[in-house]
């Protein structure tokens, strides 16, 4: 316990102590999101993030003093993004097989992503920085921070975002599919990949393999092409705009 | 000196790995242990960033209704629409496929 006790004195006195809590949060979600039986809304990236912003809040705790450690983890994700090329690798077959109606439908999907959003957001009036941060929501996580981030909008803010994005789609997907009566397995694990991501990957794991092998496909395509459609993309209706 | 394209850096090492097992497949095995180890725990390398809503929320405020409006009504259009364009390219193709067929014996 004087161990435990000592450890936590050293941990709490470095940079540490964010590299600590992010850890500890992380495992505390993922134990939740298991007893939830993996409910999208039981998100563990949410539930951590509202466990830490809670500790940091009540301990008057600034961002940067929790980011000097975390900064560690949050180094990954640029090699976790180049990691996403092995599954992508591994897609490869089921692309060839159906490569055409794929590109059409991701083409077709991500642009009604990216256009709708900010279109919508600008009608709201929201301001600049608020549409970049919306516009690569369906992307991947790593992948739409890192292009937020590119074109001057908040990371931060895309990363919850695209968490909520994940959430929505996963929750509503069985709903908008089955009124539209979509019923290839694949189709619907492709259309859950290419707008809601991870998560909606997850989701469609829980339902067969082969959706989750197609959502995957969606997840990862949909990342890419975003990460090349965006950068040309938004500046011009930005433009057009103004 | 970086080449200025707006393309994030991530991306460009996400595709030039893929490029190299597409020309050396054998190196996927060496990789992939590492590489899954990664992805395995990539919920948790989000954390950081997320927490950093704190200070991005003082700076969107009074947008709440703007962004959970282009939020669900964007991705309900985005799995709509593509799920309606690949299944109605899929049928072509299984037509096409169809009619095709029997002139290749």
């Amino acid at each position: 316990m004087t161990e435990l006790g000592a450890l936590w004195v050293y941990l709490a006195a470095t940079p540490l102590l964010g590299l600590t809590m992010t850890l500890f949060a992380y495992l505390i979600a993922q134990g939740i999101y298991a007893r939830a039986k993996f409910n999208p809304l039981a998100n563990p990236v949410l539930i951590a993030v509202v466990l830490i912003v809670a500790v940091l809040s009540v301990t008057h705790t600034p961002y940067q003093t929790y980011f000097q450690g975390a900064q560690f983890v949050h180094f990954l994700l640029g090699p976790a993004t180049v990691a996403l090329a092995l599954p992508l690798y591994r897609q490869l077959p089921k692309l060839r097989r159906a490569a055409l109606p794929l590109a059409g439908g991701l083409i077709a999907g991500s642009l009604t992503a990216i256009l709708s959003a900010t279109a919508i957001a600008m009608l709201f009036g929201a301001p600049r920085v608020t549409v970049i941060s919306l516009a690569p929501k369906s992307a991947t996580t790593p992948i739409a921070m890192a292009i937020a981030e590119r074109l001057g909008g908040l990371p931060s803010l895309t990363a919850v975002l695209v968490i909520c994005t994940g959430v929505f789609g996963a929750v509503s997907a069985r709903t908008i599919l089955n009124v539209l009566r979509i019923e290839e397995p694949e189709v619907r694990g492709f259309a859950l990949g290419v707008a809601s991501h991870g998560i909606g990957t997850a989701r469609a794991f829980q339902v067969s393999d082969e959706m989750g092998a197609f959502a995957g496909l969606g997840m990862g395509l949909n990342g890419l092409f975003t990460a090349f459609v965006v950068p040309v993309l938004l500046p011009i209706v930005l433009r057009w705009v103004n | 000196m970086g080449l200025h394209v707006p393309v994030p850096g991530p991306v460009i090492g996400l595709l030039l790995l893929f490029g190299y097992l597409l020309i050396r497949p054998s190196a996927v095995d060496s990789i992939e242990p590492t590489a899954f180890e990664l992805l395995r725990h990539l919920s948790l390398l989000f954390v950081p960033a997320g927490v950093g809503i704190m200070v991005a929320v003082d700076k969107v405020r009074g947008e709440g209704l703007a962004i959970v409006v282009a939020l669900v009504v964007s991705t309900t259009l985005a799995i709509a629409v593509t799920a309606l364009v690949t299944r109605a390219l899929m049928r072509r193709q299984a037509r096409r496929a169809r009619v095709n067929t029997p002139s290749e014996f």
